[in-house]
């Protein structure tokens, strides 16, 4: 049985559902937006990422209708839609703030939305029923919202936007005022009812784990650029720079210079030190700079020297972090450089085969660290 | 973001020529040189020149500041303490009538609490003048003082107060070492507000005092009462400069003590991280 | 101990200054108009003792306030006082609301200047500011002279000693009561549920509706009692503005006892002015109550 993965923007017939086409936007001499361009498709859960300021949420707010464009074309379903207000656009948005309101009942609040079209009493009543079903929240309905717990005023929120069966749901840092634990739970919850319900997610986060878990693509934005879009998968395994690399997870990077040697490159990273082969991201010449990023977890440590492995490098262990299931390894290799390894803790920590001052042997495969131009 | 839309600058623009253009007239006529207040005739400042000659104005004006000055700073110490028992006594008996005698003469009418005064003055045989205005004007204003007291009060962090006495400060000495200067500018404010209160006041005035004196709005009403005057047009400018350059003053000194405040703020914070 | 003195300071003061002249009054609103020095009967002559106190007791009766029920002038004056009274309040609504909305939705570092050109006036004399519009609205005033000018009217309107004088003095000088509450409610009011209301499929001006009001509804509800009670004891504006055809209740008591020196009936005009005010004064408390409840 053959089943198909969700990958419409390897499709070249799919019509995507939202297109920005060299959006720029400015607040006053700022610039938020600078000349993007992105296609986001039908029944994606698609995030976007990014430090404060990057303009993910100026991005997200131009999809609801609160920013208008300085420049270029926002087409939703074939349709230019710079210019409509938030209120004529079938997309509805999950604020940050929740923005539930406060003289509302839980009800009322659900059914706002939907008393502001022709929709008839009973049709509305059914709608928000369903709706504090889906969101477990039928014992609340009747409660203002400053009677409910964080937790239930999220998915206060989720409902309301969701009411109106929009063609695209927009979330704002929806996970951002809970805590860590419910977080996590609401992630998956999250998942699940954008897949039920069948609606086009966007979602605005800093959060890099919460962007690789719930999101079928990821952006990841800069100074009002996006700097990659991709599965999260592919964002972590294969980053196109060092900026995303080290936006998502830990990383090591390690500068030298490059030598490219049939498919794979050699980097000179020190004076008298072995050459790191590793696999390169674009081609690289001769002598060019390059970054080596290299993920914790990818990176072996052991007392003897390991035979066969492509990488090995001899160090000292500096400093060891107790993370419970794994341990960080700070190593700091003969020139200084200092290195992370990372290693799971499948003994007790007593037993612990390293210690403070060990010298130990890092090694690791040349497919396991890609080399950035940038 | 909240920016200025059509809507809102004509709002505030209408608003506010409302609420200052008759003030505005007032003082442009102020400097018109005819005795006939609504025909400008040239500018001349001759009716400051008659008021300051009018020896009725001047007394008036300096039993209105007397008043003021005495009733404004009794209302602060008794204002300020009854905020504190509101505040800090917690239960006691007869809490229900004290908070009531509080907040009850804010939204009297001043017909009833000038009536209800003079009644007492009279029973008690008090000679009414200078004294008995005092008495009212206290009582009143002391109410206002304490109502500003007490919502700086509210938010006082009380864990200072128990700093000091944990590091050795007697109940007295933690108030006035402590509370008292952080509580300062609600003092403060409630003492210029009993100030400006006592100077506006007329109706009650009217009622408590007796033949020996006469407050500056007595005067003005006495005046006003016969139609627009060129004189009352110049006392009126004058009262409203000196208000106005109070005011402004007043918050663009707190405005520099907030400014200073983040400014240090920063200069520490930096030095902090270098 | 000295617990005992905080308290006793400030509440004996008032029971003294405050409470027992309202007893005095309530006494005085009891007995009989008398040509003698205090000018009523029966006074308490405790030097005859317990016989003293009862002569006192028999002597008072309701008579004021029969009196008062039966002349026309005081009913009408109270109902013309409250009516009055309601009108302004909201006029004085429909002019503050759009100010301390435009306040609110000001920009950040316009708000705190803005809010101190509405409280300036407060510290101005009330006096001066009623006495202000005097010149403007006189038949010969400014106001009339402008229109004249611009050639909309011929002759000069009547406005002041009319109630439409009293009505603008009154909106004028009780503006800023209004518009404090309510820019108070607005400003706290946040941004994202207006946009949650667009998002949602509401206009501006629905959004407004359905949001924006029923948020400022407690600065609304305080701004109108603010208004409303003070209002309708006002004495200063029905005199300088309102002329003899305007009867307030305020411009009555004052007359009662300055001009005719009647002093029970005026001590019974405000008993029954202060029962009239008891019960906005009451919903006035409950409102605040209910807010400091809320933004808790």
């Amino acid at each position: 049985m053959a089943e198909t993965i969700f990958a419409p923007w390897d499709d070249p017939n799919a019509k995507p559902l939202i297109r920005f086409r060299n959006v720029t936007k400015r607040f006053g001499e700022f610039t938020a937006i600078d000349d993007l361009t992105i296609d986001i498709y039908e029944r994606e859960f698609f995030a976007l990422l990014g430090p404060s300021g990057c303009g993910k949420t100026t991005l997200m707010r131009m999809l609801g209708g609160f920013e208008t464009p300085t420049e270029g074309q926002i087409e939703l379903a074939g349709k230019d839609i710079a210019r409509v207000p938030p209120n004529k656009r079938s997309v509805n948005m999950m604020f940050q703030s929740y923005a539930l309101f406060p003289h509302l009942s839980i009800w009322d609040n659900i059914a706002f939305g939907l008393r502001r079209g022709r929709m008839p009493k009973a049709e509305i009543a059914n709608r928000v029923e369903e709706m504090l079903r889906l969101t477990r929240l039928e014992k609340f309905a009747r409660r203002k919202p400053h009677q409910i717990s964080g937790g239930q005023r999220q998915r206060v929120a989720l409902a309301r936007s969701l009411a109106k069966a929009p063609t695209l749901l927009l979330l704002d840092e929806p996970l951002g005022a809970l805590d860590k634990k419910l977080r996590q739970d609401t992630q998956f919850e999250l998942m699940d009812i954008q897949e039920r319900t069948g609606t086009t997610f966007v979602i605005v986060t800093h959060d890099q784990e919460e962007a690789m878990t719930v999101a079928s693509r990821v952006a990841v934005m800069e100074d009002g650029r996006i700097v990659q879009v991709a599965t999260p998968d592919a964002i972590y395994e294969t980053p196109n720079s060092v900026y995303v690399a080290d936006f998502i997870g830990d990383v090591n990077i390690i500068v030298g210079r490059a030598d490219p040697q049939g498919d794979k490159v050699h980097l000179n990273w020190a004076e008298g030190q072995p050459k790191f082969i590793g696999t390169p991201a674009s081609p690289f010449e001769k002598g060019q700079t390059c970054h080596y990023a290299i993920r914790p977890e990818k990176i072996s440590i052991s007392a003897q020297k390991p035979e066969g492995a492509t990488n090995t490098v001899e160090g000292k262990v500096l400093d060891i972090a107790y993370l419970g299931n794994i341990s960080t390894y700070h190593v700091e290799l003969a020139g200084g450089q200092v290195i992370k390894a990372q290693k799971a803790n499948n003994r007790r920590i007593s037993r612990r085969s390293f210690t403070w001052g060990d010298q130990v042997w890092l090694s690791w495969t040349d497919t396991a660290g890609i080399l950035l131009e940038r | 973001m909240r920016r200025f839309t059509w809507f809102n600058t004509t709002s505030l623009t209408l608003g506010f020529a409302f609420l200052y253009l008759p003030m505005i007239i007032l003082v442009i006529y102020s400097f018109n040189d005819s005795k006939l207040v609504t025909v400008w005739a040239g500018f001349s400042t001759r009716w400051y020149g008659e008021l300051i000659q009018n020896d009725a104005f001047l007394d008036a004006a300096w039993v209105t500041i007397k008043v003021a000055g005495i009733s404004s700073t009794l209302a602060t110490v008794l204002g300020t303490m009854a905020a504190i028992v509101m505040v800090r006594m917690g239960r006691f008996h007869g809490r229900t009538l004290f908070s009531g005698m509080i907040y009850a003469p804010l939204v009297m009418p001043e017909v009833i609490t000038g009536l209800s005064l003079l009644l007492l003055f009279i029973g008690l045989g008090l000679d009414r003048g200078v004294f008995t205005i005092i008495l009212a004007h206290t009582t009143f204003s002391m109410c206002y003082v304490s109502v500003v007291v007490s919502s700086r009060l509210i938010s006082f962090d009380t864990s200072l107060e128990e700093a000091a006495l944990d590091l050795g400060c007697s109940p007295l000495q933690a108030f006035r070492l402590v509370t008292l200067p952080i509580i300062a500018p609600a003092v403060i404010s409630g003492w210029l507000l009993a100030f400006t209160l006592s100077l506006d006041d007329l109706v009650i005035a009217s009622f408590t005092s007796g033949p020996s004196a006469t407050t500056l709005p007595m005067k003005i009403w006495s005046s006003v009462r016969l139609g627009v005057s060129p004189e009352i047009n110049a006392l009126s400018t004058l009262m409203i400069a000196v208000v106005t350059v109070g005011v402004v003053t007043a918050s663009l000194i707190s405005k520099r003590a907030a400014v200073q405040q983040r400014r240090d703020e920063q200069a520490a914070d930096r030095a902090g991280m270098a | 101990m000295r617990r005992f003195a905080l308290i006793a300071v400030p509440y004996l003061w008032l029971l003294a200054l405050f409470l027992v002249p309202f007893i005095i009054v309530l006494k005085i609103s009891l007995s009989d108009i008398a040509l003698a020095i205090p000018p009523y009967t029966p006074t308490l002559d405790l030097s005859e003792g317990w016989a003293g106190i009862r002569r006192f007791f028999a002597g008072l009766d309701f008579e004021n306030f029969r009196f008062l029920a039966t002349d026309n002038l005081y009913w009408k004056a109270y109902l013309s006082s409250l009516q009055i009274a309601a009108v302004a309040t909201l006029l004085t609504l429909l002019v503050g609301y759009p100010i301390a909305y435009g306040m609110a939705r000001a920009p950040q570092e316009w708000r705190a200047t803005l809010l101190m050109l509405v409280i300036l006036p407060f510290w101005t004399s009330f006096l001066i500011r009623v006495y202000s519009w005097m010149g403007i609205l006189s038949t010969e005033g400014y106001l009339n002279q402008l229109l004249i000018w611009a050639g909309l009217i011929e002759n000069p309107l009547t406005i002041l000693n009319t109630p439409v004088a009293v009505y603008i003095g009154i909106v004028y000088t009780y503006l800023p009561f209004m518009i404090l509450p309510i820019y108070a409610a607005l400003e706290k009011l946040d941004e994202s549920l207006l946009e949650a209301a667009e998002d949602l499929g509401c206009s501006r001006l629905t959004a407004f509706w359905l949001v924006t009001v029923p948020l400022s509804k407690q600065g609304i509800i305080a701004g109108c009692f603010l208004v409303f009670i003070p209002t309708i004891g006002e004495f200063v504006i029905p005199s300088l503005l309102g002329g003899s055809r305007t009867l307030m209740i305020g411009k009555v008591l004052w007359e009662e006892f300055f001009s005719n020196r009647d002093w029970p009936v005026a001590s019974a005009v405000a008993v029954i002015l202060l029962l009239i005010l008891i019960v906005p004064i009451i919903l006035f408390q409950r409102n605040q109550q209910k807010q400091r409840e809320t933004d808790t």
